[in-house]
């Protein structure tokens, strides 16, 4: 085997074995047992819902499940938008740093409150500490918190008997943040600092090189922030660079751990999901779904990195990978596994630099962000839009076969069916409609810095990757003209709550209805055949919802750097 | 709606105290004592003077050192970036056919790595291939007007391999190279004005 074929193996064993582990303790947490941790915790917990006023006992119906969602990121988003603004006169500030401007802040209040964590700004240059800790650091852990929250919210409604009842949307979020978020955050820090990431609230370091030239070396409290951005599916770096910065990412080791970081949580809710079911095949078989797509996009992504730019090669004879925009220390390998990690998982922070991959694996990268985000996804949010898709599946399985679909043994109906697709629609809304939207007015169109078809791909990337609350970015793009800015800000908003509130409403109208015992005609949904099924709906919407865009980006691309010819 | 501002307020300002300020600063607090070097940025020191991180890349052009690769953004530390072209860009092909040429001339040799024609992601990588850096030996060691086979044990001394044998790429720091071949291999006269 390969060395890089190994790398991956190894690593995907590791996460997967780990994922097993942490969803059998995120299964006790959210069902309210105890688990090892709870002597420690509960009282903090039992503290928290108190001052709160509410507890495991009001239980939420849909509705009230969903406007809590929303009234908490709303306050969430109001309190970053203020720090962000206010920042230049608050303490915590030794770079002397100013305000960010309104149209900026409200795009990365946006996009930290939705878990996008797209970074229109550069953290080293724009932000103070205080705005890093207090208003980013806190939305990497909520917003994570309300995905995990409402992914569970939406299990329940596909087990529950009749009762139309969700859980309590505050117990949800604290136990995520208590029991799950802030231990591996901890520990995780703990460990970057030692492979050398910083953590210091002291000034930026002024060093003299041997050459006798200055040089000014940004630090922070980088480890604390880099442990929960991985772990939330946040994605957004300390530094501008995100996980490319030798600081936010120095070594073999803290790469391999971040790695794993990504799809922990995502991986482990294919877990969770069979466990609360009370069924473990159903997990596995949407695990394997998820799994297939995510190997397949591995591969595709990895060849053309190894093979390296045919162009260069051309003008000067030099061969190898393509090192453009990637690091020494991770090369093509740990490159493209980690482009393939966090586009699926809407992670979006990145260890090389996407805009410079090649055409084939930029068409990867974006087919990942555009199906939704549902090779395992956001924490939480990968799981609950993969339900979406299992709501097609089972609907086009009932089509096929003449019987009214049924899900766990709950009939799949209309109304369910409606929603579905409306919150599917929410994709080409933000990335097809806006992406045209970016391509077409002149101001908006100078933000794109590639001639040639690569431009396109670029306004491509911006719009999937908000809209999907991915917060990757091909980074030649000039998105913070406010032009971008606003309009992304209203795709995270529409790629969040377009999906968070059908997916719970269908949650509520499945929580009503009374499971039926499971019969000769049932289709079985934990086999092989669902896999692939759900696997080929995935493709299938996703491809002619976005393959004719494609083909004029990533395609057109391809085709002429193998025709020789560059832009 | 009104039931739900006063846990929504509530909560958030408890996660602004916990996960805002008691997490980083317990974080920060830890690191500071237990690992106060990695805390504050891995830095270098020489003679009392801050010469730069050990993880962080910096510029050098002088012949008697070893260089690192392009940067987008000339090694600023306070700015990261990277240059961001895609691989069909007519500009960022001319740029790395520009450099190509200057470094077979600056190393009098036709085996180009290709870590030295392109820029990194960070546009501070601390890192070069071992063929970029066995490539430059030669010019290093003649500018410092030592055996060749110097040089060479002393990057090899400093030549990283993969984690286990098998995770990331060998490498080699060029900082820490530049700073042993200071120790070992003193250049006289063009040597560094901290040494005056």
């Amino acid at each position: 085997m390969p060395s890089d074929y190994l790398v991956f193996a190894l690593y995907a064993a590791v996460t997967v074995g780990l994922a097993w582990m942490l969803a059998g303790y995120m299964h006790r947490v959210f069902s309210g047992q105890r688990v090892w941790t709870t002597p420690v915790i509960a009282p903090v917990e039992r503290a928290f819902l108190s001052a709160a006023g509410t507890g495991p006992e009001r239980v939420q119906g849909w509705t009230g499940y969903a406007m809590a969602v929303l009234v908490f990121n709303l306050a969430g988003f109001l309190f970053l938008y203020a720090v962000l603004r206010m920042q230049g006169m608050l303490p915590g500030n030794p770079e002397g740093i100013g305000p960010i401007s309104a149209d900026l802040a409200f795009n990365t209040a946006v996009s930290f409150v939705t878990n996008t964590n797209w970074q229109a700004y550069s953290g080293e240059v724009q932000l103070s500490y205080l705005a890093q800790m207090v208003g980013l650091t806190v939305q990497n852990f909520v917003s994570a918190a309300t995905g995990m929250a409402v992914a569970v919210a939406v299990i329940r409604g596909f087990v529950a008997t009749g009762t139309g009842k969700l859980g309590n949307f505050w117990v949800d979020l604290t136990r995520s943040v208590l029991y799950v978020l802030l231990p591996l955050s901890i520990l995780a820090a703990v460990v970057l600092i030692w492979q050398g990431v910083p953590q210091s609230l002291g000034a930026y370091v002024r060093a003299t090189t041997l050459e006798g030239a200055q040089q000014v070396i940004a630090q922070g409290p980088a480890a604390s922030q880099i442990a929960i951005k991985q772990l939330g599916t946040n994605g957004g770096g300390f530094f501008g660079v995100n996980s490319a910065h030798p600081l936010e990412n120095p070594t073999i080791l803290s790469n391999m751990i971040q790695s794993v970081y990504i799809l922990l949580i995502p991986v482990a809710f294919c877990f969770l999901f069979g466990r609360m079911v009370g069924d473990r095949r159903q997990g596995w078989a949407i695990f394997a779904a998820m799994g297939v797509l995510f190997v397949a996009g591995l591969l595709l992504i990895n060849a053309p990195e190894q093979a390296g730019n045919p162009l260069l090669t051309e003008a000067t004879g030099i061969t190898g990978p393509n090192m453009e925009g990637k690091e020494v220390r991770f090369g093509a390998t740990l490159s493209a596994l980690w482009a393939q990690s966090t586009t699926a998982a809407s992670n979006g922070s990145v260890n090389a630099m996407h805009d410079s991959f090649m055409p084939l694996s930029g068409l990867v990268m974006l087919l990942n962000m555009q199906i939704g985000e549902v090779i395992f996804g956001g924490v939480g949010a990968g799981f609950y839009g993969m339900l979406l898709y299992v709501v097609l599946a089972v609907f086009l399985a009932g089509l096929m076969v003449g019987r009214t679909p049924e899900y766990l043994g709950k009939k799949i109906e209309g109304r369910e069916v409606t929603l579905a697709v409306l919150a599917f629609l929410s994709m080409p809304v933000g990335i097809l409609v806006f992406g045209a939207l970016a391509a077409t007015v002149p101001s908006a169109l100078s933000a794109v810095q590639d001639a040639g078809p690569h431009g396109l791909s670029e306004i491509l990337y911006a719009y999937s990757s908000a809209t999907g609350n991915n917060g990757s970015a091909f980074a030649g793009y000039g998105a913070a003209a406010p032009f971008h800015t606003t309009l992304q800000g209203i795709a995270m908003l529409l790629g969040r709550y377009a999906i968070i509130i059908p997916m719970l409403a269908v949650a509520g109208a499945l929580s009503v209805k009374t499971p039926a015992p499971a019969t000769a005609g049932t289709f079985p949904t934990h086999g092989p055949l669902f896999v692939v099924l759900l696997t080929l709906t995935v493709l299938i919407l996703g491809a002619l919802t976005f393959f004719p865009a494609l083909v004029l980006g990533p395609i057109a691309e391809h085709v002429s750097m193998l025709g020789g010819q560059s832009f | 709606m009104n039931d739900h501002i006063r846990p929504a307020l509530v909560t958030l300002g408890l996660m602004v105290g916990l996960t805002g300020l008691a997490y980083p600063l317990a974080i920060t607090g830890l690191g500071q004592a237990l690992m106060p070097a990695q805390a504050n940025a891995s830095l270098i020191t020489r003679e009392d003077q801050i010469v730069g991180s050990a993880l962080v890349g910096q510029a050098f052009a002088t012949p008697g050192y070893l260089h690192p690769r392009p940067s987008a953004v000339d090694y600023d530390a306070a700015a990261a970036g990277a240059s961001n072209l895609g691989p069909t860009s007519a500009p960022m092909l001319a740029d790395q056919t520009a450099r190509a040429s200057a470094y077979a001339a600056e190393n009098d040799t036709d085996r180009v790595p290709v870590d030295a024609v392109t820029t990194s992601a960070s546009g501070l990588d601390p890192h070069v291939s071992p063929e970029n850096a066995a490539a430059q030996a030669g010019r290093i060691a003649e500018a410092r007007g030592v055996p060749v086979a110097e040089v060479r044990a002393l990057i090899d001394a400093q030549t990283q391999a993969p984690w286990l044998g098998l995770f990331g790429e060998p490498r080699v720091n060029v900082l820490l190279v530049n700073l042993a071949l200071d120790a070992a291999l003193p250049q006289g006269t063009t040597g560094p004005a901290t040494e005056g």
